[in-house]
């Protein structure tokens, strides 16, 4: 039984647009950001062509007013980006699924405070938090960012589990579960956790998205990692340093490109996935 | 009703006190103490350095207990006192952030608005249209994702610089004295465009999308399917749709305002766009913690009442929340 369902979802899966195109773009910069180090013999900070140079056959995205190389920046750049995505998209996820499951499963007045926590943190401009703390920190590396970000981004996946949770918790195999005196905790990751699997991977998907744009905008103000170089800081210092006046368009256009690509492919990819999981959305 | 409204404003009174506190607390908790960092930054002039250090000691009212210290910062703020501005010294930060605000309010409220109608309009035009959800609508999942700097940056480049079709920089031509005169709104209007077409295509893209995947749910719903087999005209039916799939975009609007806020700030910078996003990279750049702390709880106050008319718009759509059944966001 298991198994045709598996196979079901794979013939599905395999028939999809979205899910194929989605996956292809991500698989391309997983690559790039892999194999990418190796292909340049230089650091991202290193001065080591000439200045504002276009891309050429050594250069490839050509060079920055510095003349570093804009490629070298570049995939080293998304290896910050998948960083961030992953550190900060899953900390917001597991934050996510932790207030969610708890204020679902359990209700009452439990509920009613998580869900005006929740509620409170999701009104509260999360980039302003940010700034006021990342202003004041003196040595940032990415990590850190990663996590700052994952403790501001959880309350909508929070609200999402929650409504999940709650429709769940009054089938029949949740209160049997209850009947053979399993611990609360125990119905929930044996329960209840692996009948919204797919759920929660479309949230950490989106969270994941989410995370890439938010330290991108971060980095864009200056308030990126101090120690590392990252997509939105070369955005940053692009602009920094008159690339759109020069016409230096090879230097701010790359790292777009990619956020674009990368936050753009998961959004598609989600969707795929959403009508994999979800018969009633397939197209006929 | 009223429970509705009830539990909207506690959650406002307690999300602008929890706002105030973290505003109040950051500088405090920081490693290191706000003085020392300032003084670190302003660099060692050793008979000034005593003089700064006191100054801003005061400033801080670090010389007085710390619930003494939340308490004054409470009085200071409700008396619209947030300090005086570093950057343009020695103008109070309430003035410099009110000489933004206007810039700010027409460059957001038509972006979000116009975008929000126009996108939603779309999204349920293109749903379940082969044509358009293969042409159009990846289109859609590309703007969503792009970051509003990007777009901004890239537009700047070519339609101010290669093209020279519009001015990149100000809120309106430097040579210019803001009066009320038809060649200054011409200037406005001009260096008001990039910003707004940046911020409107990057949401357009949102709303479109969520537009068309939440209809797609509705169309699927039972009683969609319900009233095709009544033999309900396809117009019918989709109408019914699109009035329960703009609830939960409603609800959206309200979720996202921060998001897009964050997305107007970076988007000035690119522009030197004088609002408020401008004014807090100056305010980091020159480490002017009073404008960074007023910028931060002007943000704040602005989501929140735009939330609560959101709130209010939410009554009006959905009368479940008038007969005092729990509506969706409640």
């Amino acid at each position: 039984m298991m198994n045709l369902k598996k196979n079901e979802m794979l013939y599905f899966a395999l028939r999809n647009n979205k899910l194929k195109v989605g996956l292809a773009v991500l698989i391309v910069f997983v690559v790039l950001t892999l194999v990418g180090p190796l292909l340049t013999d230089y650091q991202p900070m290193d001065y080591v062509g000439p200045l504002a140079a276009p891309p050429s056959s050594e250069f490839w995205f050509g060079t920055t007013t510095f003349g570093q190389d804009v490629f070298t920046q570049f995939v080293h750049g998304l290896k910050a980006s998948f960083l961030v995505g992953i550190v900060g998209g899953g900390l917001g996820t597991l934050l996510g699924m932790l207030v969610g499951f708890i204020a679902g499963y359990r209700g009452g007045i439990v509920d009613e405070i998580l869900n005006t926590l929740t509620n409170i943190v999701l009104v509260i401009p999360t980039l302003a938090v940010l700034l006021i703390i990342v202003a004041y920190l003196e040595v940032r590396g990415i990590f850190i960012e990663s996590v700052f970000i994952g403790c501001t981004a959880w309350p909508w996946a929070a609200r999402a589990i929650r409504a999940q949770t709650f429709s769940l918790r009054t089938r029949d195999f949740v209160d049997l579960a209850k009947l053979s005196g399993m611990k609360p905790l125990k119905i929930i990751f044996t329960q209840i956790a692996p009948n919204m699997m797919s759920y929660l991977l479309l949230v950490f998907i989106l969270q994941f998205g989410g995370a890439v744009l938010i330290a991108a905008t971060l980095d864009f103000i200056g308030l990126g990692p101090t120690n590392a170089i990252s997509l939105g800081l070369m955005m940053n210092n692009a602009v920094l340093w008159g690339a759109l006046l020069l016409g230096i368009w090879w230097w701010f256009v790359p790292p777009g490109v990619a956020i674009t690509a990368i936050v753009g492919a998961l959004y598609v990819t989600n969707v795929g996935l959403d009508e994999v999981f979800n018969p009633k959305l397939r197209e006929m | 009703m009223r429970r509705y409204f009830g539990r909207k404003v506690l959650i406002y009174i307690l999300t602008f006190f929890l706002a105030v506190t973290i505003d109040w607390m950051i500088p405090r908790f920081m490693p290191g103490n706000p003085v020392d960092i300032l003084m670190a930054r302003a660099g060692s002039f050793a008979e000034a350095t005593a003089l700064m250090h006191d100054y801003y000691t005061k400033i801080f009212g670090l010389d007085v207990p710390l619930w003494q210290q939340y308490l004054n910062f409470w009085n200071a703020l409700l008396h619209g006192d947030l300090g005086i501005s570093v950057y343009v010294f020695p103008v109070p930060v309430t003035k410099v952030i009110m000489r933004a605000v206007p810039f700010d309010v027409l460059l957001l409220l038509p972006a979000i608005l116009l975008s929000w109608f126009a996108g939603n309009w779309f999204g349920a035009f293109a749903a379940r249209s082969k044509r358009l959800d293969n042409t159009i609508l990846p289109l859609g999942y590309i703007l969503t994702a792009t970051p509003y700097m990007w777009l901004a940056m890239v537009l700047a480049w070519a339609l101010g610089i290669v093209l020279r079709i519009f001015p990149i920089s100000g809120g309106y031509s430097y040579a210019m004295t803001p009066t009320f005169s038809w060649a200054f709104i011409w200037s406005f209007l001009q260096h008001w465009f990039l910003p707004f077409i940046s911020i409107f295509l990057v949401k357009f893209g949102g709303w479109a999308i969520g537009m068309r995947n939440m209809i797609i749910y509705e169309l699927e719903a039972d009683y969609s399917h319900y009233l095709e087999a009544l033999g309900a005209p396809r117009k019918l039916v989709r109408k019914y749709a699109f009035n329960n799939a703009i609830l939960p975009q409603i609800t959206g609007l309200a979720l996202d305002l921060g998001v897009i806020v964050a997305g107007a700030l970076v988007t000035e910078v690119v522009f030197s766009y004088p609002g408020i996003g401008y004014l807090i990279l100056q305010a980091i750049n020159t480490r002017d913690f009073f404008l960074l702390q007023g910028c931060f709880l002007f943000i704040i106050l602005a989501v929140l009442l735009a939330n609560f008319v959101i709130d209010i718009a939410y009554v009006l759509v959905d009368p479940r929340t008038r007969t005092g059944m729990q509506g969706e966001s409640a």
